[in-house]
């Protein structure tokens, strides 16, 4: 006669405090070892080895690899404000508006929000999948046991070049950004190239171009450091390192995104009191 | 033979090179009476229990200590622990005198340059050829770049991989990769060699040659040598057969690798639950009538 174990007739023990509890302690967890690991890429930055040429590496595969797209978007992005704009402005007849609108827009908000997402979706993604595999084929694992230390050589170059590469893109996209702006101007609103540039850079203190330039300084930090942890903490082999990658590029732009809030915040209080 | 002259030298690793930094572990000779690795009383477990339960064993210098167990019976987890890659939840790891659970990381880090780990596929660098591969351990000691030539050179001699010096790890076959491995491994001269499964997954041929590195390596240079296995062939391979230096060729032991008279013992440890099920002479386990032992011998 079959019988039934009786082990399947206890009521189910999890409970969802207890599931809180769980999810609660491995997000501390996380927290805890990406904070580990931020610290311990800055912190190898004074004392050898250095590794420049790895430095030079991704700065050439973050930067100049990174510089198309975030052109292409930067000019796009700058004509498409002035198509939204320039049809409010029309109303006023204050067409030349649109100049200190992109200008402001670009140099403050959109250039460094835009390309840190950019390079978030190209760089962090590469990192965690790269550094992913390395994991998974046990090429960490290789190069701690011949002596290196796998933070210093792999996760501080990436976030040194990310740091340097991300201001120099930014202003990269600003400047592409203005110039699809005039252009759109110039043959929709008929504007003319001294007033627009005039106007787009008289707009402009020196508060917008630190909140500009600053912005990235961080926003590369989070994209390199999301990135590499992502990356070395893969498990469950190539499965493990296809989540890795979806997983920073998510983490790494909805951490763009709400430190950007954040980072204006204190940037307008410094621009009101030091600046 | 002639790539193998350099590692008669092995003391001369340091001083060989000007500008290689010199660490204190390098200077401390293990007496031969003393064990060169030796793990005591280890416990490591993770979310379904332990793995390694009150695991003890020590490796007594120029001995082939051979691993055997089942797949998940903590083979590759004993290698980690003895190159100090991981930390046990208890117990001790004695390697060349020192105790790794009361060394830091980065103490670890310069230690781990005595020891050559060679893992399951080869873990190469796949974005550096197979030369840089090599040389990777000399430059990150920053010896001479005209030292590191010949040096490179002659450790893919000795694994016969000199002519693919160029090429990335992606253009080689599995077995080739496991080679150059093992070239990365001795480049350094290590007292200590440890094997993470280097037959697996390759056909009987180049399991063979895979075998036959190792045999010279052990016999020509009495490198002391953990290796992990699951394929009982390769094991009495290596307890069976020795390098002879003076004909170049392997031949059979006559002692069946028990007490060679280089004193390179070949010993086995069978693992099963966590902790050593078995040790001894390939004679004692080729003789065994223990159930649970046969099934590895069928």
């Amino acid at each position: 006669m079959a019988t039934t174990d009786p082990k399947f007739l206890e009521p189910n023990t999890i409970s969802v405090t207890g599931a809180v509890a769980e999810g609660a302690k491995r997000w501390v967890l996380h927290v805890q070892e990406y904070s580990v690991l931020s610290a311990r890429s800055v912190t190898n930055l004074f004392s050898p080895p250095y590794y420049v040429s790895d430095v030079l590496d991704q700065m050439d595969i973050i930067g100049v690899g990174s510089l198309p797209i975030v052109l292409l978007t930067g000019f796009f992005i700058g004509a498409v404000m002035v198509l939204q704009t320039a049809a409010q402005f029309e109303r006023f007849g204050q067409t030349a508006l649109t100049a200190d609108v992109v200008s402001l827009a670009l140099v403050r908000e959109l250039g460094p929000s835009i390309t840190g997402l950019l390079v978030a979706g190209r760089n962090a993604s590469g990192m965690a999948s790269e550094l992913g595999s390395m994991i998974v084929t046990e090429q960490v694992d290789a190069m701690r046991a011949m002596g290196t230390d796998p933070v210093r050589k792999l996760v501080t170059p990436r976030v040194v070049a990310t740091v340097l590469m991300l201001p120099l893109l930014t202003a990269m996209a600003d400047f592409l950004g203005l110039i699809g702006g005039y252009l759109v101007s110039a043959f929709t609103l008929r504007l003319n190239a001294v007033t627009f540039w005039t106007r787009a850079i008289d707009i402009l203190v020196f508060s917008d171009l630190m909140q500009g330039l600053t912005k990235p300084i961080v926003f590369g930090f989070i994209i390199a450091t999301v990135g590499c942890y992502q990356g070395l903490k893969v498990k469950g082999g190539t499965q493990g390192v296809g989540r890795a990658t979806t997983q920073a590029v998510v983490t790494a732009s909805v951490v763009i995104l709400v430190s950007n809030f954040f980072l204006t915040k204190l940037m307008l209080y410094l621009a009101g009191h030091v600046f | 033979m002639a790539g193998i002259s350099i590692y008669n030298h092995r003391d001369e690793c340091s001083a060989g090179s000007t500008t290689a930094r010199t660490h204190d572990f390098r200077m401390s000779a293990t007496p031969d009476s003393e064990p060169v690795l030796s793990l005591e009383d280890i416990r490591i477990g993770f979310d379904k229990g332990n793995v390694l339960d009150g695991l003890s064993f020590s490796v007594a210098p120029r001995e082939t200590k051979i691993l055997i167990g089942e797949s998940g019976s903590g083979k590759t987890l004993i290698l980690k622990l003895a190159a100090g890659l991981i930390q046990p939840d208890s117990g001790s790891v004695q390697m060349l005198d020192h105790d790794l659970g009361r060394m830091s990381e980065k103490e670890l880090l310069a230690f781990r340059r005595n020891i050559g780990f060679v893992f399951q596929e080869g873990a190469l660098f796949d974005s550096l050829t197979v030369a840089e591969n090599v040389a990777y351990c000399l430059r990150e000691e920053h010896v001479d770049e005209e030292e590191i030539e010949p040096r490179v050179r002659e450790s893919l001699r000795f694994v016969e991989m000199e002519d693919t010096l160029e090429k990335l790890p992606a253009e080689l076959s599995g077995g080739m990769r496991r080679r150059v491995s093992i070239a990365r491994a001795l480049v350094t001269r290590p007292r200590v060699v440890l094997y993470d499964s280097p037959t697996a997954g390759l056909d009987p041929v180049t399991s063979q040659t895979i075998i036959t590195l190792i045999l010279r390596l052990r016999d020509t240079q009495g490198v002391t040598s953990v290796l992990a296995t699951h394929r009982l062939q390769d094991a009495f391979g290596l307890a069976s057969y020795e390098f002879d230096g003076r004909s170049g060729r392997v031949v059979p032991v006559a002692h069946n690798g028990a007490s060679r008279p280089s004193g390179a013992a070949t010993t086995f440890v069978v693992l099963r639950e966590g902790k050593v099920y078995f040790e001894g002479s390939p004679r004692e386990l080729a003789d065994t009538r223990d159930e649970y032992l046969r099934r590895f011998l069928l």
